[in-house]
């Protein structure tokens, strides 16, 4: 954390992780203020831009008596988040809305408006760490509670960013964040934590994209190309997914490709799902490329376990074949502790 | 501190304060009930309400008390509308693209509940297209909306032309205003002497918040949106807020006797305000005609700024004002009034509001010329660098 006091601009969600941050902040002598991003203009139940949401984050910065303001950035979510999101669904891939939206709003519009403002930083609420090592450069590391770690999410910052970010809580076990909060009486002390992408409404992910992006009805067929059923749209189906049994051999069956041009899902044996390797686009590092002899850990899901590879090019060389990253996720590449950068999945 | 936001709401009148006091301890009587603690307070309600009556130009028996302006609103839109069609008279509803919240949500509801509801365009130095609306009334509109004063833009509608149409094309309509903005600055005695049911909302000149009126001439038939104990002539059941019936009454007295004065005193300081900042700060606009606006508002422009990025640094220099309108959750919304006047939604979004009232003084003035175009250019840079 940034020794010297600072003006630091705190994106507060009304969750406890980014009450605790505002406060961990003020209590270092830090000039804080919150801002809760407005994202979302329509119905959500999970949603992390409720009204109710707001009203927390705001009840918590007037007990921690900083100012506190709602910016509503509902437009560039809609075009930079939701609007891929539906496309990516609708092309036949598997988007984490997360990170484009810390990737566009969080460490985007909020960082530059941050910088308009005067702000030295930015913080959040995520359970990442930030160092600056010895050259000087920024690096991000893994939060010290490992089950909570989002770096994962964060892989597209760099030192432009990294420079002017505060992750307080990243320093903290998830239990450590709430025993703060309770000790401060913060109203979001014991407040469950968010677990669905946050505009999706109960009707579930399908209805929502069908109802953006339209259906397209189509086949789902067998490895040799033999029409097994019928199904409503690619938008339900992800790479990897289990799907039923076999008829003839009884063994599992799993997703292993999606044409959104054909509207055709195509089954198979998961051993049909191993890839040696696999194709990145927006690729970025925290602070340079790694070699490509250098051996990285891979990870392909957002608590998933790592695998041992090599980045060559945008091509990830997985040590040993890995199921099948679905198109749109994110992998991530680290050295033991320390995020190297990442890509999209293609 | 420079406090520029009066359209949002103002501080209470010392003399609201006092007359309050008294029904917040010891005359705490119901005036519904039948004894001496009911009867004072009783007695104290009604003679508020005939103060109210005498300030708005109507009949005590005309004043329906409600808990504020958007109440009153809702009462009159959703109240005319439902029992004019209840009485077989019709199912229009007219009102302009440009209202309060309080007008428009009534309207879409009863949009949902199967009435026509039309809302007349406004042009772009902010008044409503009187051929537009007039296109849209025929004899089966029963209830035509238009406000007396925008709440953003500070425009005046020309309520007298909208009432001589209704009346000549609309035989079977009520007319309301939502007068809210009005009271500081116009004599609605006279401004809204056309409208059958006229809006007013305390905390808007130096009243409580949480009270309001909606006056209601000549018996308009009006469908209750409470009902109960059958209180204000069963148009707004529930026990009636003495205390804030009181502050009301006694804010709009002073607004009444200052009201010339504070005209005349705050439209030089509004017209230097405006005027500085146009001078000051590159490319800066104003917005709705500033010949037909009250005399409190000033709602400029600067391009390239955000106007949510502006009140957050004004708001750390001490600044107090306000961009669209706001919404439970304080964020800024787009301004559907501005959209409405074809504003484009760079420049809308650019465009914070600047209201004066009666504690303005050439102080907030100079502070809001120094700090204003200050804030402007430390944020135009960084916004153009990244875009």
């Amino acid at each position: 954390m940034t020794p010297s006091p600072t003006r630091v601009l705190v994106a507060m969600s009304g969750g406890v992780d980014s009450s605790v941050a505002a406060a961990l902040l003020r209590d270092a002598g830090h000039d804080v203020t919150g801002v809760t991003l407005k994202l979302w203009g329509g119905d959500s139940d999970s949603g992390c831009c409720s009204a109710a949401d707001v009203e927390d984050a705001r009840r918590v910065a007037a007990q921690l008596d900083i100012p506190h303001y709602v910016f509503n950035f509902a437009d560039e979510f809609d075009s930079r988040v939701v609007g891929p999101y539906v496309d990516a669904y609708a092309d036949g891939r598997t988007p984490n809305p997360c990170v484009e939206c810390n990737r566009s709003i969080k460490f985007g519009r909020l960082l530059e408006r941050a910088d308009a403002l005067g702000f030295a930083a930015v913080a959040t609420g995520h359970h990442a760490r930030v160092r600056r090592d010895t050259g000087g450069s920024w690096q991000l590391l893994r939060g010290s509670d490992v089950a909570k770690d989002q770096s994962y999410v964060l892989y597209m910052l760099g030192q432009a960013e990294l420079g002017r970010t505060l992750l307080p809580v990243g320093e903290l076990t998830k239990a450590q964040v709430r025993e703060h909060a309770a000790r401060l009486r913060l109203r979001t002390a014991g407040k469950a934590e968010s677990m669905d992408v946050c505009f999706i409404t109960r009707g579930g992910r399908e209805e929502f994209v069908t109802a953006r992006a339209g259906t397209s009805p189509g086949t789902v067929v067998d490895g040799d190309g033999a029409v097994i059923d019928r199904h409503d749209g690619v938008t339900g189906f992800t790479i990897g997914q289990r799907r039923g049994v076999g008829v003839a051999t009884g063994e599992r069956r799993y997703v292993v490709d999606l044409d959104a041009a054909t509207a055709t899902v195509t089954l198979g044996r998961r051993d049909d799902l191993l890839r040696d390797a696999v194709e990145l686009r927006d690729l970025c590092f925290v602070d340079g490329a790694p070699g490509p002899a250098d051996r990285v850990d891979v990870q392909v899901r957002a608590h998933g376990a790592t695998m041992e590879g090599r980045l060559d090019g945008t091509c990830v060389w997985f040590e040993r074949p890995q199921a099948r990253v679905a198109p749109g996720q994110v992998v991530a590449l680290y050295d033991g502790d320390t995020l190297l950068g990442g890509g999209i999945a293609t | 501190m420079a406090y520029l936001d009066y359209a949002a709401t103002t501080p209470m009148y010392p003399e609201a304060v006092a007359a309050m006091e008294p029904f917040l301890s010891d005359t705490f009587g119901n005036p519904s009930g039948a004894h001496a603690a009911a009867r004072a307070a009783k007695t104290s309600l009604e003679e508020a309400r005939e103060q109210i009556a005498a300030a708005l130009g109507a009949e005590p028996s005309d004043i329906v008390l409600t808990g504020g302006g958007t109440e009153a609103d809702n009462l009159a839109v959703k109240g005319a509308a439902r029992a004019a069609r209840d009485a077989g008279n019709g199912d229009g509803v007219v009102t302009t693209a440009f209202e309060h919240k309080g007008v428009l949500a009534p309207c879409e509801r009863l949009a949902r509940d199967g009435f026509r509801v039309t809302r007349a365009p406004v042009n772009a130095a902010g008044i409503v297209d009187l051929d537009a609306l007039e296109a849209a009334l025929d004899d089966r509109t029963v209830v035509v909306s238009v406000m007396l004063v925008n709440n953003e833009v500070g425009t005046i509608q020309p309520l007298a032309d909208v009432a001589a149409l209704v009346r000549a094309r609309a035989p079977r309509a009520v007319l309301h205003t939502d007068a809210v903005q009005a009271v500081p600055w116009l004599d609605v005695t006279e401004a809204a002497a056309s409208a059958d049911l006229v809006s007013v909302s305390a905390h808007k000149f130096g009243g409580p918040k949480g009270v309001g009126a909606l006056v209601r001439r000549g018996d308009v038939p009006i469908e209750p949106l409470i009902e109960g104990g059958g209180q204000e002539w069963g148009l707004r059941s529930g026990t009636a807020n003495v205390a804030g019936a009181v502050g009301m009454a006694e804010a709009l007295r002073v607004t009444a006797r200052r009201r010339a004065e504070e005209v005349a005193r705050i439209r030089p300081l509004r017209d230097r305000l405006a005027a500085g900042l146009v001078e000051r700060v590159p490319g800066c606009f104003v917005n709705g005609d500033p010949t037909r606006k009250i005399v409190g508002n000033c709602h400029v422009g600067f391009p390239g700024v955000e106007a949510e990025t502006l009140l957050v640094a004004l708001d750390r220099d001490g600044v107090c004002a306000a961009a669209g309108s706001s919404c439970t959750s304080g964020a800024t919304e787009p301004s559907h009034v501005l959209e409405a006047m074809g504003v484009p939604r760079d420049a809308a979004l650019a465009s914070i509001r600047l209201s004066l009232g009666y504690m303005s003084t050439g102080v907030d003035v100079d502070t809001a010329l120094e700090l204003i175009p200050r804030a402007v250019e430390q944020l135009r840079p960084a916004v153009s660098a990244s875009r």
